[in-house]
């Protein structure tokens, strides 16, 4: 069975990849924004260090915390990362793609975010009480923007599974659609939003009004601390992964193609989380950030985009012409 | 087979009946064996209806002794039924061991109703006439409204009673004339003889789906019918509070399905499904809304009950719409997934209402900002929260997940029928959808967060007590099925295969594994077990990953108060105030979506400085239904009882008068109509 072997060892180094590159991520944004600003700014591999060093020291617990408290880390990690587990960064056909459905993705995503709230809520300060809150608030209106644009690619490709959307769009023969350049922007005002970026949210931050995410989780430190820190920045690498996977899937590798086509299908990887994350550091720089309840506005106008493009897919003649 | 598990299962209703009037009339030291004989007669019925599915699915009729003079009750055992017996017996199993808890069966007034409140839920599914269904559809919600008043010392529950059986007497009043209408000529209301006469066509069509969709769906909880909803549940001891939202919700849908599925006829215009998608997205975002927002526990879940029946609703419109486009495999994945997610919601409600009763009695109340901290002492009660609001939540591999995944894609498969207003109907459909299973998740962190986890709110809840025994085994017992339904959906869409069938003609047994449901054959599908697996998996390596890089053990210390001083030593749990609580967790949803859907409105109130008086906030809120429709009839009515009220009162010479030209209007009548 080569191609299940191909497909197994394509997920596991998908996995490994994924871990690996999270933290360098999450430290690359922040290099080029202190560069942008004029300022040094710390080395890119320093969350990687800061991991390291966390990973040795014990959590100090508050008094009440409950089991909950101690196994959310761990529990929101394998959300995430199951998730991560379904979407594919360099190659299509692994073992998981079967699997790989859009909305399983989206809830495996809210899997992590329910239990990193519940977790705030576990110690009973106001602390984790303020972000747990605000981040649900926040996930009730980019959970509609997700889904429809999930919707209108589905209705493009015919199917929810994010394998065979990725297939189809690599072989081009949707073409340019405005549809899909509208769920584009929406796609990324949502990854803004859920990975609590400029101008959503500020993962700098430690005061009290700006912040939603470290405030969920302001009660974690040493080992729990890190694995939380891991979660945020695999979730950053899983929705630009995502991104890429839904709008730009070329290079990717195939089982077809086999062992040759994952160099190329790597290196696209690489550039196309360098270019998101480019991008995305330049966004924050240009950006202030935004009150609290200005999010649903601005999550609102992503939910606009979403059904401005399912309404675009229905009037386009392509649509009916495809399906019947 | 059928014929003797229809027997038993008329058996059983009798028995029920029986039983509610021994418990009438029986002391109060025969409440225990009544309830153990409700048990075993549930326990009875659930496993005669689920052999029925699973053996042989040919209907079978039962003529019954009774009923009108020369025409019997019918009683008829078919596929569709069945489901929903089963769904019933689960629940009621759960809910009267729950009830064995010495406790719980200290109140005794509600007692004769239970066993009556089943058995008459049981007679509307098995109802083979439409005298047998309107008949045990009103015994139903008398039992329910009896226990309701339950404690009718407090005046919310006499409010709620009173709201409760107008909307009852209403859905009445819609009911038998829709059943009048579907029958023929003939006397007698069997349903056989309405699938044999000419369906209704036209206006009549339209009548009929009016009328249930009122009669059925103020049962049901559908908006804008759903206001008496998360008063009347809440009202009722909390087995029977769980047995209305659980089960009765899921007879009135019953009641919809069989009419507009079965009993309608198959040939019925497309549009059919559009009254309900709305009313079901209407009912799911308010609902949902509702939940974040209530601040009694069981108020939250009845509110959420309305979600989900809101998300059923839309399910049931979507196979309409399916069914008259002639897409017998879509129609079946949208009533696949709606009857699933009854099952499931079934299911987790009602373990979610008993963990409420538990917490309740545990913690000495069931407002929200009495409790907190629970998980410490109530850590069985926790867990068995967490099983059930997992489905609640619509996460995987949660139950609540797999049924709305199959219902989105029905909606996502639809828009291929065509017709640019049902695809923007559609689109609107799969956003609200999303936002209301947002919404529903964000209730469930709430409720969690806020009476199970932080710190006590009160000394009570401190020191609360965990359950034990009879309620210990409901909850597991529904804990451990809820989290199997969610696992192993595709054997239930297997198991549903014959009522699928019966509704819209297909089944869905080609395109569903043991491990995966897919929308099609030959298409990727969800499969839950490789899901559970999967996220089984990121834990053992991550657990192992921190066991072999990351050092052992933790320290303990006070949490970080923020600078703040230390609570003084009178405040054991700190300062309640500074822990977020129902109202201020509901705070960022409430305002940027309650303002618009609930007319929301804050009011602070903020002394100068230098005035000792406290500061206040006064949240306010208006749901539309109650705004626009409830109030402006009961205005109405208080009006009519005025002009009644001042007949009442004439002086004997004008009531004699009004009775004299009464009297004359009456013949001038008869006469006008004798002469024609």
């Amino acid at each position: 069975m080569p191609a299940f072997a191909t497909g197994l060892a394509a997920q596991l180094v998908h996995l490994a990849l994924l871990v690996v590159a999270a933290p360098l991520v999450a430290g690359f944004v922040p290099w080029l924004k202190a560069r942008l600003l004029g300022r040094i700014g710390p080395p890119p591999l320093q969350p990687w260090r800061d991991l390291l060093k966390l990973l040795r020291k014990q959590p100090v617990l508050a008094f009440n915390a409950s089991w909950l408290f101690q196994a959310a880390p761990a529990l929101a990690f394998a959300a995430t990362l199951a998730a991560g587990a379904l979407v594919p960064s360099f190659a299509l056909g692994m073992t998981t793609a079967p699997a790989a459905d859009l909305l399983v993705i989206a809830g495996l995503l809210a899997l992590g975010r329910c239990i990193l709230a519940l977790a705030g809520m576990d110690i009973g300060t106001a602390f984790g009480g303020i972000g747990a809150s605000r981040e649900m608030m926040f996930s009730v209106f980019a959970e509609p923007a997700l889904i429809l644009v999930f919707f209108t690619l589905a209705l493009l490709a015919g199917t929810t599974n994010l394998d065979a959307i990725a297939g189809v769009l690599r072989d081009g023969a949707l073409g340019l659609r405005l549809s899909l350049g509208l769920t584009l922007i929406a796609t990324l005002a949502i990854a803004v939003a859920e990975n609590g970026r400029i101008p959503v949210d500020n993962p700098a931050t430690h005061l009290e009004l700006t912040m939603v995410h470290e405030a969920m989780v302001l009660e974690y430190s040493g080992r729990d601390l890190a694995l939380i820190e891991l979660t945020a920045s695999l979730k950053l690498v899983l929705w630009l992964t995502l991104t890429a996977a839904m709008f730009c899937p070329f290079g990717l590798a195939t089982p077809q193609a086999g062992l040759l086509s994952w160099p190329l299908g790597l290196l696209t990887w690489a550039g196309k989380i360098g270019v998101l994350a480019v991008g995305l550091a330049g966004f924050e720089t240009g950006l202030a950030k935004m009150r609290v309840f200005r999010v649903p506005e601005f999550l609102g106008a992503a939910i606009l985009l979403g059904l401005l493009a399912a309404v675009f897919l229905f009037v386009s003649t392509g649509f009916s012409a495809g399906n019947d | 087979v059928n014929d003797l598990l229809l027997q038993i299962l008329a058996l059983v209703v009798a028995a029920l009946f029986v039983l509610g009037l021994l418990g009438a009339v029986a002391p109060k030291a025969a409440s225990a064996m009544i309830m153990a004989a409700t048990i075993a007669a549930s326990v009875a019925g659930g496993i005669a209806a689920f052999v029925a599915l699973a053996t042989d699915n040919s209907a079978k009729t039962l003529v019954l002794p009774l009923g009108l003079p020369g025409v019997p009750m019918l009683l008829t055992l078919d596929a569709l039924s069945c489901v929903f017996l089963v769904l019933l017996f689960v629940s009621a199993t759960a809910c009267s061991i729950y009830a064995m808890d010495p406790h719980e069966a200290e109140d005794t007034r509600a007692l004769p109703f239970f066993p009556v409140f089943i058995g008459a839920m049981a007679l509307v599914l098995l109802a083979g006439d439409g005298f047998t269904l309107v008949f045990g559809f009103e015994a139903m919600s008398l039992a329910s409204w009896a226990t309701v008043l339950a404690r009718h010392e407090e005046p919310a529950s006499r409010d709620a009673a009173l709201l409760y059986i107008g909307i009852a007497a209403f859905g009445a009043a819609c009911l038998i004339p829709a059943l009048v209408l579907l029958s023929p000529a003939s006397p007698g209301l069997s349903f056989a003889a309405m699938r044999a006469g000419i369906p209704p066509d036209g206006w009549r069509a339209t009548l009929v789906l009016v009328l249930v969709l009122l009669g059925a769906g103020s049962k049901a909880g559908l908006a804008p019918l759903h206001v008496w909803l998360p008063l009347a549940h809440p009202a009722a001891p909390s087995h029977l509070s769980a047995l209305m939202s659980g089960a009765m919700t899921k007879v009135a849908l019953y009641v919809v399905i069989r009419l507009l599925f079965d009993l309608a006829g198959p040939a019925q215009p497309m549009w059919w499904g559009a009254p309900l998608i709305v009313m079901g997205l209407a009912s799911a975002v308010l609902g949902a809304l509702r939940a974040n927002i209530e601040d009694d526990i069981k108020a939250v879940l009845a509110a959420s009950t309305i979600e989900n029946v809101g998300l059923i609703a839309v399910g049931i419109g979507v196979a309409l719409i399916a069914r008259a486009a002639d897409q017998p495999i879509l129609a079946a994945l949208a009533m696949g997934g709606a009857l699933l997610h009854a099952i499931n919601h079934g299911v987790f409600k009602t373990l979610l209402f008993l963990c409420a009763g538990s917490a309740q009695h545990g913690g000495g109340s069931r407002a929200m900002e009495r409790l907190g901290g629970l998980i410490h002492r109530m850590p069985y009660t926790t867990a068995c929260v967490l099983a059930g609001c997992l489905g609640l939540a619509a996460l995987p591999p949660g139950s609540g997940f797999a049924s709305e995944w199959m219902m989105f894609q029905a909606v996502l498969g639809a828009p291929r029928i065509g017709g640019l207003a049902l695809q923007m109907l559609l689109v609107a459909t799969a956003g609200l959808m999303a936002m209301a299973a947002a919404l529903a998740a964000a209730a469930a962190v709430r409720l969690i967060g806020v009476v199970f986890l932080g710190r006590p709110r009160t000394p009570r809840a401190a020191a609360a007590d965990e359950a034990e025994g009879p309620v210990l085994v409901s909850l597991i017992g529904l804990a451990g099925l809820s989290l199997a339904l969610g696992l192993l959906p595709g054997p239930v869409i297997r198991w549903l295969g014959p009522a699928l069938r019966l509704t819209v003609g297909t089944a869905m047994t080609e395109q569903t594994g043991i491990g995966t449901i897919r929308p099609a054959s030959g298409v990727a599908g969800y499969a839950a077990p490789a899901i559970a697996v999967l996220i089984g998996l990121a834990l053992a390596v991550a657990l192992l990953a921190l066991r072999r890089w990351a050092v052992a053990g933790h320290r303990q210390g006070p949490a970080w108060a923020n600078g703040f001083a230390a609570a003084p030593a009178w405040l054991p749990f700190g300062d309640p105030l500074t822990q977020y609580g129902a109202a201020s967790f509901a705070q960022p949803v409430r305002r940027a979506l309650g303002a618009s859907l609930l007319a929301a409105r804050e009011q602070v109130d903020m002394p100068a400085p230098g005035d000792t008086r406290p500061a206040s906030l006064n949240v306010s809120l208006h749901d539309p239904a109650m705004f626009y429709l409830f109030t402006p009839i009961a205005r109405l009515r208080g009006r009519l009882a005025a002009l009644v009220d001042f007949m009442q009162f004439l002086t004997i010479r004008r009531t004699l008068s009004v009775m004299f030209v009464a009297l004359i209007l009456f013949l001038t009548i008869i006469a006008v109509l004798e002469s024609r």
